[in-house]
C-alpha cells in the first residue's frame, strides 16, 4: 500500500476514532457473569479435552482468592466482573470453512479496519489470524505455511491438532498464578494465536493477528502462544480495534513466546483500542501480560506503538534465561485527554552474558497520565549482563502528566546498567518555527512527534511502521492549540 | 514590497514598537540596527506573525496586502522567510525531511503538487554545494547539536530552498566565525535579486561589509530615530548608539 499525502490529509480529516463502527453480525452470547459452570461451558463450547477444562478451572479457583492489583499508576472504576459476558462469536463463523464463506459482513468489517484478506495480503506476503471477540475467524495462508512446518492456527485449533505442544508450553512462561488477570485469563480465554516454527525454519512471512472486540458487554481474553524452535526466526505483528462504546470494555490478554537456542523472535504490536471519548467516557481497559523465555543465545524483541485504550497496563518482559541471550523493548506509548498507561517492561538476567535494551518514548497530551514503569534485573550469576535503558517523555500542553518509575536489581558485580531519561514538552517555539516555514501545526507537531518516536518507528516492519506512523498522528489530532 | 505603517505592538502590555514606519522595495537590502532592547527582533517577529505579540496599532503590508489576519503560515507562503537569531532544535527530524514538508506544504497552499523527488534533490544538492554544506548534514536531526555557525548556515540554506520575496535575517551574524560570515554573507548576496528584499538585522557593521546596505534605519526604543545610506553604519561602528540616543532624546 502506497500511503499518500493525499491519504494522510484525508485522515486528518477525520477527528473522531476511526475505528469506531460497530458491525452487526448476528453473535452467539454467553450470559453475563462467572462461576465455574461458565469456565465449563466455555471448554465445552470449544470442544476441549478434559486436561484443559481442568487447567481453566484450576485458574478460576487461583483467581477467586486473588485480588486485583493497585500498584499502577491509573485510576479507573474497576469492572464488575460478573457484569461482563466471557464468550461472544460471531454466529456465522466456522474455523472450518474456506475464506469463501466467511459471512459478508464479517468481510466488509475486514474492509473497514483496513484488513484486507484477500490479495492484497498475499502481495505484502502477510499471514494474517483474525479474531473477532471471542474467536478466530479467519486464518490465510495456512498452506504456505504448513509446507515449511510451520503452524499458525487459532489457539483454540492448536488445543484440538496439538495438544502435545500446548499442553507443553502453555502457562509455562506466565503462570496461572502470575497475576489477577493472568488467571482470569487463563480460566476464561476463548481464543487468540498459536504459531510454532520448527527447528532452523525462517518464516518466509509476517504473521500477524486482528483483535477485535465487537459485541458490547463482552471481555476479550485472548491468549497467544508462539514458541520459536532451536534456530528459527519469526516476526509476528498484532493489531488491535474496538468500536467506540459508552461502557468500558475489559481485554485481558496472555502472550507467552518461547525462542528456544538460537531462535529469534520479533514482536510487534500495534494496540488502537478505543481510547474513550474526549471526556474520558467509555474505552478499552487494556490489562495484558506478555513474556517471552530466552534460551541459549535466543533473542526476544518487543516493539510496542501504543495508541489506544482508556487504561492500559502491560509490561512485554523478557527473562534472559540462557548464555548470550538478548532482550529488547521499543515502544512508543500515546496518550491524549483522558486516556492513564502504565507500561514498560522486565528484563530479567539469568544467563552469563545476556543483554538487553530498553528504548521508551512516552507522548502525552490532554489531560492524560503516561507512566513507564520498567524493572532491569540482574541475578547472582549473570555474569557480564548489560542493559542500556533510555526512557523519552514528550509533554504536550500544560495538564498532561508523564512519570518514570525504573526499577534496578543488581546482584552481581560485573553488570554494567545505563539509564538514560528525558522530559521534554513541545515547545512554541517549535512549532513557531515550523510555521515560519510554511508548515501549520497539526502537521508540526506531527513532525515533531515522528522525530522523536523515530528510534521505534524504525523497529517496526516497514507496513506497520506507515501505519503507526499515521496512527500517531491521528491519536493527537486536536491536542494543542 | 514591504510597507509597515505606524506599527505599533506589545508583549504581556508592555508596548515595545512604538510607530515603526519603514518601506522596502524589491531588489532592496535593508539593515536595521540598534542597541540590545531596542525592538529589532520583535519587530522581526512581527512581520513573521508570532502570535505572542499583540499589534495594538498600525499595520504590515506586503504586496498591497495587509498581513493582519495571516498567520505565520500564511505569511511564509506569501514569501516572508525569517533567519531566527536562535534556531530551534527538532530532534529526529532531518534538516532533509524538514525541508520536504516545508516545501510541500507551501506548495500545498498554492494549490501545487508535491515536488518530485527527484526535482528536490537536485535542488538540494546545488544550494547545499552553494552555501559548502556537507551532505552528510542534511541528514543530521534539524539544529540538534549543530554550531552556532552550523545553525546560521542551515538557516540561509532554508532560505535558499524556499526562495522568499522577503527575507528577514535577525542577528544571522552573531555566532559566526569570519569563514563562516564570509559564506554566508555569499549565499545571501547570490540568492539576492531584483525580485526579492532582505532585511538584515544586526549589532556590527561588521556583516554589512559583506552584505551591503542600500538603506541603513537605526531603532531605538521601539522607534526608527535615523535612517540613512551604508555610511552610516560606519559612523555607527565609530561612534556607538549613544550619540542617537541622546540625538533621540532632544
Amino acid at each position: 500500500m502506497a500511503y499518500t499525502e493525499e491519504e494522510l490529509k484525508k485522515e486528518l480529516e477525520t477527528k473522531e476514532y476511526e475505528y469506531g463502527f460497530y458491525t452487526d453480525i448476528e453473535s452467539d452470547t454467553f450470559p453475563k457473569g462467572l462461576n465455574e459452570d461458565i469456565v465449563r461451558a466455555i471448554s465445552k463450547k470449544k470442544n476441549e479435552p478434559q486436561w484443559m477444562t481442568d487447567w481453566r478451572l484450576e485458574a478460576f479457583r487461583i483467581w477467586e482468592k486473588m485480588e486485583e492489583p493497585e500498584w499502577a499508576n491509573v485510576h479507573y472504576e474497576k469492572p464488575d466482573f460478573q457484569a461482563i459476558s466471557y464468550y461472544s462469536a460471531p454466529k456465522a463463523a466456522d474455523p472450518n470453512k474456506s475464506l469463501e464463506d466467511v459471512d459478508p459482513d464479517l468481510l466488509e468489517m475486514y474492509r473497514k479496519l483496513g484488513i484486507s484478506v484477500d490479495e492484497q495480503k498475499k502481495l505484502q506476503n502477510v499471514a494474517v489470524d483474525i479474531v473477532v471477540d471471542s474467536v478466530s475467524v479467519a486464518t490465510t495462508f495456512k498452506k504456505t505455511l504448513a509446507e515449511k512446518g510451520i503452524i499458525f492456527m487459532p489457539i483454540s485449533e492448536a488445543i484440538q491438532e496439538h495438544p502435545e505442544l500446548v499442553k507443553k508450553y502453555m502457562g509455562t512462561i506466565v503462570p496461572k498464578t502470575d497475576n489477577f488477570y493472568a488467571a482470569l485469563n487463563s480460566a476464561v480465554f476463548t481464543d487468540g494465536s498459536f504459531c510454532y516454527i520448527p527447528k532452523g525454519v525462517r518464516c518466509p512471512m509476517e504473521l500477524s493477528t486482528y483483535f477485535r472486540i465487537n459485541e458490547g458487554g463482552t471481555g476479550q481474553f485472548e491468549r497467544t502462544l508462539v514458541i520459536a524452535d532451536e534456530s528459527s526466526y519469526v516476526s509476528y505483528l498484532e493489531g488491535c480495534t474496538a468500536p467506540s462504546r459508552d461502557e468500558n470494555q475489559l481485554h485481558a490478554a496472555v502472550v507467552e513466546l518461547i525462542a528456544l537456542d538460537d531462535a529469534e523472535i520479533k514482536y510487534s504490536t500495534v494496540q488502537n483500542w478505543y481510547p474513550g471519548n474526549a471526556e474520558g467516557k467509555g474505552g478499552v481497559y487494556n490489562f495484558v501480560t506478555k513474556r517471552g523465555l530466552c534460551e541459549k543465545n535466543a533473542k526476544i524483541s518487543w516493539t510496542q506503538v501504543e495508541t489506544g485504550s482508556a487504561v492500559t497496563w502491560k509490561y512485554p518482559s523478557c527473562i534472559l534465561k540462557g548464555n548470550n541471550s538478548v532482550g529488547e523493548f521499543y515502544s512508543i506509548a500515546v496518550t491524549n485527554n483522558y486516556q492513564q498507561a502504565d507500561t514498560g517492561t522486565k528484563m530479567i538476567h539469568l544467563g552469563k552474558n545476556t543483554r538487553s535494551t530498553i528504548i521508551s518514548k512516552g507522548i502525552s497530551a490532554g489531560k492524560s497520565q503516561n507512566s513507564y514503569r520498567g524493572l532491569v534485573q540482574i541475578g547472582a550469576r549473570a555474569a557480564n549482563a548489560r542493559n542500556f535503558s533510555q526512557c523519552d517523555s514528550l509533554l504536550m500542553g500544560n495538564e498532561c502528566g508523564a512519570h518514570t518509575f525504573p526499577y534496578i536489581e543488581v546482584k552481581n558485580k560485573s553488570a554494567q546498567i545505563e539509564h538514560e531519561a528525558t522530559t521534554s514538552k513541545i515547545g512554541e517555539d517549535q512549532i513557531f518555527y515550523c510555521n515560519q516555514r510554511g508548515i501549520e501545526t497539526e502537521k508540526a507537531i506531527a513532525l515533531i512527534v515522528n522525530g522523536f518516536s523515530k528510534e521505534v518507528l524504525n523497529k517496526l516492519p516497514m507496513e506497520f511502521a506507515v501505519e503507526a506512523q499515521k496512527l500517531l498522528e491521528i491519536s493527537l489530532e486536536g491536542s494543542v492549540g | 514590497m514591504l510597507k509597515i505603517n505606524d506599527l505599533h505592538a506589545s508583549v504581556e502590555d508592555k508596548e515595545i514598537l512604538k510607530g515603526i514606519n519603514l518601506s522596502v522595495n524589491a531588489g532592496e537590502v535593508h539593515a536595521i540596527m540598534g542597541p540590545n532592547g531596542s525592538g529589532k527582533s520583535t519587530l522581526a517577529s512581527v512581520i513573521a506573525g508570532k502570535e505572542e505579540f499583540e499589534v495594538t496599532k498600525g499595520n504590515v503590508v506586503l504586496n498591497g496586502e495587509d498581513l493582519e489576519d495571516d498567520s505565520p503560515e500564511d505569511r511564509a507562503h506569501k514569501g516572508v522567510f525569517l533567519s531566527f537569531q536562535y534556531p530551534v532544535e527538532i530532534p529526529g527530524v532531518s534538516v532533509t525531511n524538514f525541508m520536504k514538508t516545508a516545501i510541500n506544504e507551501s506548495r500545498k497552499a498554492k494549490g501545487l503538487e508535491d515536488m518530485p523527488a527527484k526535482e528536490m534533490l537536485k535542488m538540494i544538492r546545488e544550494k547545499a554545494e552553494m552555501l559548502e554544506i556537507d551532505r552528510k548534514f542534511l541528514s543530521r536531526s534539524l539544529n540538534e547539536g549543530f554550531s552556532g555557525g552550523e545553525k546560521k548556515r542551515n538557516e540561509i540554506f532554508q532560505m535558499a530552498m524556499l526562495e522568499p520575496k522577503l527575507a528577514i535575517l535577525d542577528e544571522t551574524d552573531s555566532g559566526l566565525d569570519i569563514d563562516a560570515l564570509r559564506i554566508v554573507a555569499n549565499g545571501v548576496n547570490k540568492l539576492k535579486s531584483k525580485d526579492n528584499a532582505v532585511i538584515v538585522i544586526t549589532h556590527y557593521q561588521r556583516l554589512l561589509e559583506y552584505i551591503v546596505p542600500d538603506f541603513v534605519h537605526v531603532l531605538h526604543n521601539g522607534k526608527i530615530v535615523k535612517s540613512g545610506g551604508k555610511e552610516l553604519a560606519l559612523e555607527l561602528e565609530a561612534k556607538g548608539y549613544d550619540w542617537i540616543k541622546n540625538e533621540a532624546v532632544v
